[in-house]
């Protein structure tokens, strides 16, 4: 398996697609006309997703000259943000809340289920390049906890079995649930609504 | 106990059309343009009278902090940033604003610029929140389209947009200085105060920062009323709170209660109580990971208030409930806390860079009792030391989980120490 510090290339270039310069221009109009470097930080985002997940020095330099910045400062910000993965990632990068609230509710469990199913330990990235799993801090949905986030959704109320098939659909290319994974919608008591019941409360 | 009536986020589960026709069938965007012709003036003061403190975690009067704005432009803009950068451990209710209830975010961002002379607000939403904030700049989108946020917006003459800036995964980023920092580009390291945001905020400009909560209640009590708002709870502690009760509960969950709520109470009531029953309680960190946790006889009688928390050694900070059962390693437990803001340290100060790693090997030591007796007056030693000697809260915020666990836990660590002792006499 790969460790995510060995084997990889960084690219001699980098630049936007059309689309996705029409998405940077978006986000630069945001800001007011001389603090551009404002969107240094969408800007980095956008140069990561169409980079399959990982910002390579290229773009953070593509990224620092398209904005008129001195290229250290756009480094300075890819490496003190958590979210910048400044070498390759899985397809799915697999990210275990193990903060206190998840932690009391067993995401101790949800990590070794993780592990077990992808073959890989903490950081690490799978042979086949589809899963890196890594283990973060509170991801901020503390009530539906153990939860994991894989990309941009969080998946929530988790069990061993549940992750495990969550893993093991996304393996085949289907998309699993996102959200809580019991009977219920968000964040209300599991057992029925305690507040929120009476026609006051409704639409 | 709160009546459904007098609950403000009456979509906080997304049971409801978040949309703005459903948020508008929910009350919200009803007369604000009524609102604002009002004036500036009352409406700051109408927040001030509401007794509305910043539901964010520091607890400071949302109508006064709009009142320190300047109150004629210099030629400098103004702005509005809203704090949405919800990542302390235990708080999860600004997501559901942003997802469930996003127009009352959208609509209060409104009014709380108007009484501030902000044409701009910035919203900065953690980066993880990737769903949340499709959802509110749906609502963003939706404000614009209708006319309510725009040129001349609400047809009030004020011209007035929002942007959101998404974060990238940075604790420290929920500091209001580190937050400016952030939107303007830079790492997010916090600045030294004065000068304060609504001097020299955001590019130099006044500015304020309020938490996504204060802003989306404002709307809601401006049109009930101050009085309506300052009848619920208790003086100094007013209006209504969204409680997160995450852990050792039979259903964990969020409500929205009134302030000043038995923390028993709200527990019983609206998470199905303790695991294994109240008598099987240990701890409760009330308000968030930063503030000391309370033991259960603090935990059998204390509201849910600023006044009473801290009457108690602890705090209100963003009403994050985690609820510890008897099968706890409490020391484990806040361990765990120490990483955290080991991790997140944003390695600035000397006294927290230096002192939440330090704390955190020791606490990881404490753990296993691998430690001598008198380290322990050591630890809290350097807890102190920590806090207050730093630029922003975070070393304050790292100290107190583990002044929390000596005060109430000593005997459980000393027993640890001794234990191991024997055992490796043994």
């Amino acid at each position: 398996m790969n460790t995510p510090t060995q084997n990889f290339e960084q690219p001699t270039s980098f630049e936007f697609t059309p689309e996705v310069m029409d998405m940077a221009k978006a986000h630069i109009a945001k800001y007011p006309a001389d603090r551009q470097a404002s969107a240094v930080m969408p800007l980095l985002d956008l140069a990561q997703r169409q980079h399959d997940g990982w910002l390579p020095r290229a773009a953070m330099d593509y990224v620092a000259d398209f904005l008129g910045m001195p290229r250290i400062e756009a480094y300075e910000v890819a490496t003190f943000y958590t979210m910048y993965n400044l070498e390759p990632v899985g397809k799915h990068h697999v990210q275990v809340c193990t903060n206190l609230p998840c932690w009391l509710r067993g995401s101790d469990q949800i990590v070794e289920a993780a592990k077990r199913n992808l073959g890989v330990e903490m950081g690490e990235t799978t042979d086949d390049g589809l899963f890196t799993l890594s283990s973060m801090e509170c991801l901020g949905a503390c009530v539906n906890a153990p939860m994991m986030q894989i990309n941009d959704d969080y998946y929530e109320d988790l069990d061993e079995t549940v992750t495990e098939s969550i893993l093991t659909e996304l393996r085949h290319g289907q998309t699993p649930k996102t959200g809580s994974q019991i009977d219920r919608k968000s964040c209300e008591p599991i057992g029925g609504l305690t507040s929120l019941n009476s026609d006051a409360g409704g639409d | 106990m709160l009546k459904d009536q007098d609950r403000i986020f009456t979509n906080i589960y997304g049971h409801h059309d978040p949309l703005l026709a459903g948020a508008r069938s929910r009350g919200d965007w009803d007369g604000t343009k009524e609102i604002l012709a009002k004036g500036r003036d009352w409406i700051v003061d109408n927040v001030k009278e509401s007794g509305l403190r910043g539901r964010g975690g520091a607890g400071f009067s949302t109508g006064l902090k709009w009142s320190f704005m300047p109150k004629e432009s210099d030629g400098r803009p103004h702005y509005l940033v809203v704090n949405a950068d919800e990542g302390e451990p235990g708080t999860c209710k600004d997501r559901e604003i942003m997802r469930h209830d996003p127009h009352k975010l959208v609509e209060g961002c409104l009014v709380a610029s108007f009484g501030i002379g902000a044409h701009a607000a910035y919203i900065y939403a953690r980066g993880e929140f990737y769903r949340e904030t499709e959802a509110l700049q749906r609502a963003i989108d939706e404000a614009y389209e209708a006319g309510l946020i725009g040129k001349n917006a609400c047809g009030s003459g004020w011209d007035f947009d929002i942007y959101i800036h998404r974060g990238m995964g940075a604790y420290i980023c929920g500091e209001e200085t580190a937050l400016i920092e952030s939107i303007e580009g830079k790492k997010g390291q916090p600045r030294l105060k004065p000068p304060f945001p609504a001097n020299a905020g955001l590019y130099g400009c006044p500015s304020t920062v309020n938490n996504v909560e204060s802003i989306a209640v404002t709307p809601t009590i401006l049109r009930r009323g101050a009085v309506w708002f300052e009848s619920l709870g208790r003086p100094n502690n007013t209006g209504t709170k969204l409680f997160n009760i995450s852990g050792h509960v039979e259903q964990p969950c969020t409500v929205e209660e009134e302030m000043s709520v038995p923390l028993k109470e709200l527990i019983e009531k609206h998470a199905g109580g303790v695991r294994g029953g109240w008598d099987n309680l240990l701890a409760i960190i009330p308000g968030g990971a930063s503030v000391p946790c309370l033991s259960k006889g603090a935990c059998d009688s204390v509201l849910m208030d600023f006044d009473s928390l801290k009457e108690q050694g602890s705090g209100l900070g963003t009403a994050a409930i985690m609820v510890m059962d008897k099968s706890t390693d409490i020391v484990a437990a806040i361990a765990r806390l120490s990483a955290f803001y080991k991790h997140e340290s944003c390695g600035q100060c000397t006294p927290c860079r230096e002192g939440t790693g330090w704390m955190s090997r020791m606490m990881t030591r404490m753990v296993t009792g691998n430690a001598n007796l008198d380290e322990i007056d050591l630890l809290e030693q350097v807890t102190r030391q920590v806090e207050g000697h730093t630029i922003c809260a975070l070393g304050d915020a790292a100290a107190w989980p583990i002044q929390g666990l000596i005060k109430n836990f000593r005997p459980e660590m000393e027993a640890r120490i001794e234990q191991a002792k024997k055992n490796a006499a043994a």
